[in-house]
Order: structure tokens, then C-alpha cells, then sequence
């Protein structure tokens, strides 16, 4: 079994991913895509960089996976989460799930996407239009 | 008693420190007291209690103690998603 979640240096195509949930239990799928959008804020964003702690966001990652797959009723879930330089519109996360029902496919993508924003340390700096960049360290209450 | 260890810095703690690692003797008890005494040497913004702690790869607790040899990294509000 390859492993359910992954850090992904570069682009990366969607379809084989969706292709390794396929099941002939499976009654649905449901997917989330993370993009860069251009404002954060109020402000215009002209790109970003994601950084990671490979070796604790790796393990991190799998463990909420894992979690997903033990808390609802559910077939196979994974996760791939973009680092380095990134532009708008650009796939940052990428979260699919295979299950017998749609409520679980669809609370189970939900919790995969919430906890990885939550705990697995990858950070992101954004670069604004006025010229100002920096880290985004949200409290809790902002995510 | 003294431990010599490795620390990784991410993100503003990067920015703050102008390393992403660094090696360290550490007189500390405990992993807070390592962070402590970094905090205001570098200047960092956070306060312990908005950080994370991790010991080779795997998530820790602040009132653990410093062992030799290992790397520690403090893991600031994470933004990934």
C-alpha cells in the first residue's frame, strides 16, 4: 500500500489518485481541492511558498489519515499537500475518499482536510502585491 | 548537567534566528526551559504556550528533558491547506 499521505514537490496529477480509491464496495467518493487564491485578507496575494517539516508532517499526515479511516465508515481516504513556490490558481491540497455511503465520504474528506490545516507543520508564506511578504501563523480561532 | 543537541527552526523562527539549525548546550530541565532560554537570545514573538515541541520527528511535551544528541524543532501555528 502506498502511503495515504504525501508531500508533493511539484504539481501533481489528480486522476491516479482517484483511480487507487476506485473500489467495487464503494457506493461514493468525495474529494477536496485547495487552491492559491489571490487575497487573503483584504489583500492581494501575488504567490506563495509552502514549507514543511518533512519528516513530522509526513508522520503527522498519515496519523490523521489514519484517524479518518478508524472514525467514520469509510474505504480508503488520501492526502497530498504541496511545498515550495506556488502561483495562483495552483492545486495546494488535495484530499479523496471512497466509502459505501456519501455521508461518510463526505465527513470523512471534511475531517482529513480541517485536521491537516489544524496540526501537520507545513507553513505558508505569502508574498502581497504592495510588495510585503510573511509567515501566517493564525490562532486557532482563525482557521 | 549539560546537553549538547541539535534544533531546527521553521518559518518566523527562521526569519528570527537567521539559521534553520542550529547546535545548542543546554543547561534546561525540561523542553520549555530549552525554549525559554532560546526565546531570549533570538527575540522569538511566540509564548510557549502557542508552540508545539518535537523530538526527532515526533511530537513531545514541553516538560520533557533534553536529551543529548537529539535534534528538537519548535513548530510554530502551522498554515498548510
Amino acid at each position: 500500500m502506498s502511503r495515504r499521505f504525501r508531500l508533493a514537490a511539484d504539481r501533481f496529477d489528480i486522476v491516479p489518485l482517484r483511480d487507487a480509491l476506485l473500489d467495487d464496495r464503494a457506493g461514493g467518493y468525495a474529494s477536496f481541492e485547495g487552491w492559491v487564491r489571490d487575497h487573503h485578507d483584504g489583500r492581494t496575494v501575488t504567490g506563495l511558498y509552502y514549507e514543511a517539516y518533512a519528516e513530522l508532517a509526513q508522520r503527522e499526515g498519515e496519523a490523521v489519515v489514519d484517524e479518518a479511516l478508524a472514525r467514520f465508515d469509510i474505504i480508503d481516504a488520501c492526502c497530498v499537500h504541496r511545498h515550495g513556490d506556488l502561483a495562483i490558481g495552483d492545486l495546494a491540497v488535495w484530499v479523496g475518499v471512497s466509502a459505501a455511503h456519501r455521508d461518510a465520504a463526505f465527513a470523512a474528506c471534511r475531517f482529513i482536510i480541517d485536521e491537516v490545516k489544524a496540526r501537520v507543520p507545513i507553513w505558508k508564506h505569502e508574498r502581497y502585491a504592495d510588495g510585503d511578504a510573511g509567515w501566517r501563523h493564525p490562532d486557532p480561532a482563525e482557521r | 548537567m549539560s546537553v549538547r543537541l541539535s534544533v531546527l527552526y521553521f518559518a518566523s523562527l527562521r526569519d528570527a534566528t537567521g539559521r534553520a539549525e542550529e547546535t545548542v548546550m543546554c543547561n534546561a530541565d525540561d523542553l520549555r526551559g530549552l525554549y525559554e532560554s532560546l526565546r531570549e537570545r533570538h527575540g522569538f514573538a511566540f509564548p510557549v504556550e502557542r508552540l508545539r515541541v518535537a523530538v526527532d520527528g515526533a511530537f513531545a511535551r514541553w516538560d520533557d528533558e533534553p536529551r543529548e544528541g537529539s535534534e528538537v524543532a519548535f513548530i510554530p501555528p502551522v498554515s498548510g491547506g
